[in-house]
């Protein structure tokens, strides 16, 4: 194999790490690579440490030959989680405060080009979806918005925070990006994580999906995650919205992303997400050619846990109850449950207009349950509060 | 046997035990049945310190187990101090077992962190149990600010891997005044039953009885483990020597004049 196992110095950008692999652009020679790796490779790549990451270990992982080691993969992933994070599920739930988007990418049913009935939420009305939250046992709640900069400023943001913090002991944001100084701000006020998916790895892929909007920069896009590392974010959220691009080729790039962030920010947590492009209003999914098998999406997230041993791995409810059911045991640590993807939806019913269409619509106490069955227990509270020194 | 004295107060158990991991709060209540310890650590992150109904708490019989509330996920002092400082206004519990572990990987001790935490805290009434790496300075160091006991580990915490740091463990176990628990990274009995054998005063587990594929049944394990270790401690065990002492090769001949 030609792949360097070198690791980068940690001070590297992850764009210059991207170019130097061409990880970002050429994947006609990452799929000859993958196509290259033989089953010795990958049982070389099990047979190694598992939880430790090298470019070629994943390279190994992820290739089609290890398709045929799947339930080998289950069994060591498996193994690696119950020891690292026990018998423990953490549960959350998204909570959208606005449909307006200045963006327009081709995937998501808030883009600008689509025509429905936006919603914004006070923070009043924030708040009393919070409060059906909280009453349905959260209190770990994610703040989600597409990027309306005018309504959901950085003070409506903290402003909703400093209210949120006495009823959930973990805030954490997916919203659009920001600066770093921005990102301590949000800090500061008691959001400790922050979710920002690359969407893909692939410039190409990137420009042909981004086709207007301040997200259609590629490089301004992947500095995110630093900004907010760097701004002391507990939680550093990474993801590709598969279905855009080569899976096999993304999780390589996610790998060498998330490397590079461990290292720099030592005192956070890294986690990854699996959000697979779904239907949603006026966006069909004919008009995506890399689309993503449960196999496939199940040999991604074994990959990445037996390559970062403490990864938090999470699951949305975009997927179905009886996969969610079986991935739990997997090697997921983290998933959202009973989830409205519309600004208001708790309160009122909007299953038409949300950012993406739910699959799995159990609410959380019957997620909850499942866990339980499973010889899980659920956890709603990983945090507190005290931590924070405001 | 002989009691494990810390901070004045008596215990009959050598096992300390920690509360994550488990499949329900129901089977960790089995489990620390089943093992006879008397302190419990719970994580201040994880329980909702202030409500006896939290779904943990309830479980842990107060009149039965001493709770030693913990401060992991702090990243720093301070984080650990207000911390602390919550849990004793919630709970009058004054005890705590100090963690300052600020890279959530490894979960590995800050040295600096944990000594400036410590001295705030014993100098406001604490009990302070500090979870450290095996560092000897730093045990006496911890010692000199009076703190109850020191914790240091035998291997990265949730490894399972035993006790590499028993050099330095012997150290520690020599130079101290204060109980010394060896902490983390115990992924068997064995391992607990060696703690004790160097002379431990107790050892405390978590992940092994958490993820073990019968918690109860392995929480009475490390019960004997620990019991057996402390037994062969107080029995004074032979050194081990580099050759066998069967005989008297060199000398024997002279039984027979």
């Amino acid at each position: 194999m030609s792949v360097s196992a070198s690791p980068v110095r940690s001070s590297t950008s992850i764009k210059a790490v991207l170019e130097k692999q061409r990880l970002d652009a050429d994947t006609e020679v990452w799929e000859q690579r993958l196509r290259q790796v033989t089953a010795r490779d990958v049982e070389a790549a099990l047979a190694s440490r598992p939880g430790s990451y090298s470019l070629p270990r994943l390279l190994a992982l992820v290739s089609p030959a290890a398709e045929g080691y799947l339930e080998q993969m289950a069994g060591l992933s498996q193994k690696l989680t119950l020891q690292r994070f026990g018998r423990t599920i953490k549960l959350y739930a998204p909570l959208y405060l606005s449909s307006h988007c200045v963006n327009r990418c081709q995937y998501c049913g808030f883009n600008e080009d689509n025509a429905f009935d936006r919603v914004r939420l006070s923070i009043d009305e924030a708040l009393a979806e919070a409060e059906i939250l909280a009453r349905a046992g959260f209190r770990d709640i994610l703040l989600v918005t597409s990027e309306d900069r005018k309504f959901i400023t950085v003070t409506y943001l903290t402003e909703l925070a400093k209210v949120l913090r006495a009823r959930f002991s973990f805030i954490s944001a997916e919203i659009y990006q920001m600066t770093a100084s921005d990102y301590r701000k949000l800090f500061d006020a008691g959001i400790e994580g922050v979710t920002l998916y690359q969407e893909t790895y692939d410039r190409r892929a990137y420009a042909n999906y981004h086709l207007g909007g301040p997200k259609a920069d590629y490089d301004t896009r992947l500095r995110g995650p630093d900004d907010f590392g760097s701004a002391g974010m507990r939680e550093i959220g990474l993801g590709a919205l598969l279905g855009l691009a080569d899976w096999r080729i993304e999780t390589l790039a996610l790998g060498e992303h998330a490397s590079g962030l461990f290292k720099r920010y030592w005192q956070s947590r890294i986690s990854f997400s699996f959000p697979r492009l779904r239907p949603a209003c006026g966006v069909p999914t004919e008009a995506f050619p890399h689309l993503v098998t449960d196999r496939n999406l199940v040999q991604m997230m074994l990959a990445l846990r037996l390559c970062f041993a403490d990864a938090g791995l999470v699951l949305s409810t975009r997927e179905r109850a009886d996969l969610r059911d079986r991935l739990v045991k997997l090697g997921i640590t983290k998933m959202s449950a009973g989830s409205r993807t519309s600004p208001g939806g708790y309160s009122q019913d909007h299953k038409d207009t949300g950012q993406f269409k739910v699959d799995d619509e159990r609410n959380a106490s019957d997620v909850a349950a499942m866990l339980k069955r499973q010889g899980l227990e659920p956890v709603w509270k990983d945090w507190d509060r005290a931590f924070l020194s405001v | 046997m002989d009691k494990l004295v810390i901070a004045g107060r008596q215990f009959d158990s050598r096992l300390l035990v920690g509360t994550g991991k488990f499949a329900s709060p129901q089977v960790m209540a089995q489990a620390l049945a089943a093992c006879g310890a008397e302190i419990v650590t719970v994580a201040l992150r994880r329980v909702d310190i202030g409500n006896p109904q939290d779904d943990t708490l309830r479980e842990i019989d107060r009149e039965r187990f001493l709770l030693l509330p913990n401060t992991s996920g702090a990243r720093t002092a301070e984080e650990a101090v207000r911390l602390a400082r919550l849990a004793r206004a919630a709970t009058g519990i004054n005890w705590v077992k100090l963690e300052v572990t600020p890279d959530p990987y490894y979960l590995l001790p800050d040295p600096v962190e944990t000594l400036k935490a410590a001295e705030i805290l014993v100098k406001e009434g604490f009990v302070v149990l500090p979870y450290i790496n095996a560092d000897p300075i730093l045990a006496k160091r911890l010692e000199d600010a009076g703190t109850a006991t020191v914790m240091p580990l035998g291997s990265p915490i949730g490894s399972n891997q035993g006790l590499k740091t028993r050099a330095a463990l012997e150290i520690i176990i020599e130079q101290c005044n204060v109980p010394v628990v060896v902490d983390a990274g115990l992924g068997l009995p064995s391992h607990a039953a060696e703690a004790m054998e160097i002379g431990a005063d107790a050892v405390l587990i978590n992940t092994a009885i958490a993820t073990a594929g019968d918690p109860c049944e392995m929480a009475l394990a490390f019960k004997l483990a620990v019991e057996a270790g402390r037994r062969a401690y107080l029995a004074g065990p032979r050194a081990p020597t580099d050759r066998a002492e069967a005989s008297s090769p060199l000398t024997g001949f002279l039984r027979d004049e």
